[in-house]
């Protein structure tokens, strides 16, 4: 033992404080960030969906396909994503746009209990969208934006919602194309979408995105676009 | 293992009795134009089984021709067994004619095997003969080798004596009985000298049946059924509880009982009911299912989720009353073969979390409550989907994975439907609209699927009128035409509004609907 000890007088003994710092874990920033599709990265702070905030998508036609569409990376990556209250969603298109059926949770009909519902999905799954049945207790929004932030879980409300959205997507103008009158049928569509909310996210922008893109997987990228 | 002493009735040409003929009037019973019983009158004039028609009427032409006819065998004979099952209970029917029944507590009752047949013979009423000897092969042979007034009685032990003798035929294998004679092994006698682990080698596990009955075993030794041990758990709770963590304890114990027993059985339990009863006698069941086995614990949390689910329900469902009674039981079992996770994506720390965070709300809102989607193939976009329950089978196929999960159904040509992209909202009930064309007449489309003029104007349930700058269709669907009451004729029609919203359309018997929008 004598020996060792020896050995070791050498050696400059880290100090506590340096210790600390070296084992704590690192936490990485784009750990905290589920993947969005490539074309959607200029929509959000960061590139991605930070975990644990709220991501309201608003404004006009088109607003459900963006929703689904920012879910798509992260589902086909592994992620869970649920849809609780919205009797109504389009599932065919949702897999068009590449979220994962078989990670994807439809919830239609919670009733009065979707926010004990949504606070449950919370705690496992990475996306949750949320409809609900009617008004908003500002107390309920509160809770569940603190489930999610405690959890790293994403929620993206429809309609009113009475907390400040931490990323805000706004539709201000769709035009489709590849319907004429009496032919062709719709193809793709062309939609601005203004950015904004709260820290990295409140510097509004606005970004053009074809979504969905036409069915021949040729994305035109020209202004000859009506 | 020695076979049961058993006693068979033989009623000879039960067929021919059946149809109420009497034994002195040559006839015969026919089906598929060949006689399958014959009377004894006949029988004297040479016909026999298997003769077709013309033949047995050649050899005796006053014979009377009847058509077979299983279920009037089987009711008259029902009178006989009704008969016979006043000397004893469980009596087995081996066909309408034949019957047998294990002798042991008769015979020793009625005083002897003598005793019995002669007691079998006044009681049946119908001309019969019977034997007794070990198994119901044997007693089967007995009885056809005994006349109406002198049962064979085989003594016990003896029965491989009594057989040895017979025609392998008897064996009612024609095929084996065929192979068997080729082989220069004619009699059951020649069969029974093999040895049993050769001839099952030889001639399979038929073979291997024959040759037991040939040397007078039972024929079913090793299908003993056991009834299936009733398997749930149930405890009371005094006093009765009213809230969840005070049932939690006794769920967890009583999950863990249950499988301790399960694991006794070998058996894993993919579907759990849990069973609740009330002070007020209300009793709440609800069936859970697990793709994999439960553990323990699964079980325990279920039972919790489901007990949170009924006394935090709203007012009308919940019990009005404590529970008194929780019982688990098992309501699906298979062999426990243990459970593989995928190496390889599949089952992962993720995914086995979202599985309990999805059970916890199908605790809250019912099982069908939470349901993942498959695709499958139909014209609209909402019949493309199917909505399974959670933890129900997603089917194979299907959604698999994202973009290629493909099925075939949904691959195979649906003319009339809608192209992609699908639409994002699809109204659960469809919405009535109006469509109007430039000069404000009604848009229409013919039956030939023709639309009377291009609509320029759109009104969702009686809203203000909004122009349409674009359209295509109309997509006619002529739906389930084989089936009345199914049956349905639409034609679907995208359009574009000015403010850039796209809306499918259905038009149906002349009304307008917008079934989805492309939102």
């Amino acid at each position: 033992m004598g020996f060792a000890g020896h050995a070791l007088d050498g050696v400059a003994r880290p100090s506590p404080g340096r210790l600390v710092g070296q084992v704590t874990p690192v936490s990485l920033a784009d750990q905290h960030l589920l993947p969005v599709l490539p074309e959607l990265r200029g929509l959000l702070p960061g590139g991605g969906l930070r975990r644990g905030t709220v991501v309201a998508v608003g404004g006009g036609p088109g607003s459900r396909s963006l929703t689904l569409s920012l879910l798509a990376a992260a589902s086909a990556a592994g992620s869970w994503a649920a849809a609780v209250g919205v009797a109504d969603l389009g599932v065919v298109a949702a897999a068009e746009l590449g979220v994962a059926l078989e990670r994807f949770a439809l919830v239609p009909q919670p009733g009065d209990a979707w926010p004990a519902v949504t606070a449950a999905l919370l705690d496992a799954v990475d996306l949750v969208v949320v409809r609900p049945a009617r008004r908003v207790r500002p107390a309920d929004a509160r809770r569940l934006v603190a489930r999610a932030r405690e959890r790293g879980g994403v929620l993206f409300p429809i309609g009113e919602w009475p907390e400040a959205a931490d990323v805000r997507l706004t539709l201000d103008g769709t035009a489709w194309d590849g319907l004429g009158s009496g032919h062709g049928h719709l193809q793709a569509r062309r939609l601005v979408v203004t950015t904004g909310g709260r820290g990295a996210a409140s510097r509004q922008r606005r970004v053009t995105v074809l979504l969905p893109t036409p069915v021949s997987g040729l994305v035109p990228i020209s202004d000859g676009m009506p | 293992m020695s076979a049961v002493r058993t006693l068979v009735v033989w009623c000879p040409d039960w067929p021919v009795v059946a149809a109420g003929i009497e034994a002195s009037t040559p006839a015969a019973v026919l089906q598929a134009n060949r006689v399958v019983a014959c009377s004894e009158a006949a029988r004297a004039e040479g016909v026999k089984r298997g003769l077709r028609r013309r033949e047995a009427q050649g050899r005796c032409p006053d014979l009377v021709v009847v058509e077979h006819d299983l279920g009037r065998d089987a009711r008259a004979f029902e009178p006989v067994v009704a008969a016979l099952e006043a000397l004893c209970p469980r009596i087995e029917i081996v066909r309408p004619g034949v019957c047998a029944f294990a002798t042991r507590g008769p015979s020793r009752y009625f005083g002897g095997d003598e005793a019995l047949t002669a007691l079998v013979a006044g009681t049946v009423g119908v001309p019969c003969r019977s034997g007794i000897a070990d198994g119901p092969f044997a007693a089967g042979l007995a009885a056809r080798t005994a006349t109406p007034e002198q049962p064979t009685i085989v003594a016990a032990g003896t029965s491989r004596a009594f057989l040895a003798d017979f025609p392998v035929s008897t064996l009612e294998r024609p095929e084996l009985a065929d192979l068997l004679v080729r082989l220069g092994l004619h009699t059951l006698g020649d069969l029974a000298a093999l040895p049993a682990a050769q001839v099952l080698a030889r001639f399979g596990p038929d073979g291997a049946l024959a040759a037991r009955l040939a040397r007078g075993l039972d024929e079913r030794p090793l299908a003993a059924r056991t009834p299936p041990p009733d398997l749930a758990v149930s405890a009371e709770l005094d006093p009765p509880a009213d809230r969840v963590d005070r049932v939690a304890f006794l769920a967890k114990s009583l999950a863990d009982e249950l499988t301790d027993e399960l694991a006794r059985q070998g058996l894993a339990c993919t579907r759990l009911s849990i069973e609740a009863e009330t002070e007020h006698g209300e009793t709440l069941v609800r069936l859970w299912r697990h793709d994999g086995a439960l553990t323990p614990t699964a079980m325990a949390e279920r039972v919790r989720w489901q007990l949170d689910g009924w006394l935090s329900g709203s007012a009308t469902d919940r019990p009005t009353a404590g529970i008194v009674r929780l019982r688990l039981a098992p309501d699906e079992v298979k062999p426990d073969l243990g459970r593989q996770l995928g190496f390889w994506g599949g089952s992962t720390l993720q995914d086995a979390r979202a599985a309990r965070a999805l059970a916890r709300v199908q605790g809250m809102l019912g099982p069908d409550a939470v349901c993942t989607a498959v695709l499958q193939g139909g014209r609209s976009p909402g019949e493309q989907v199917r909505l399974v329950p959670w933890g129900d089978d997603r089917g194979t196929g299907a959604g698999s994975a994202p973009g290629t999960g493909r099925g075939g159904a949904e691959r195979a040509p649906w003319p009339g439907s809608v192209p992609a992209p699908a639409p994002a909202t699809i109204h659960v009930q469809p919405v009535p609209a109006e469509v109007l064309a430039t000069d404000g007449t009604a848009v229409t489309v013919a039956g030939r699927g023709l639309i009377s003029a291009p609509p320029a104007r759109l009104s969702i349930s009686g809203h203000q009128w909004a122009d349409l700058v674009g359209w295509a269709g109309p997509w006619p669907v002529d739906e389930r035409w084989w089936d009345p009451p199914a049956h349905r004729r639409r034609a679907r029609l995208q359009v574009l509004q000015h403010d850039g919203t796209a809306h499918l359309l259905a038009v149906e018997g002349g009304q307008w609907w917008v079934e989805a929008t492309y939102d």
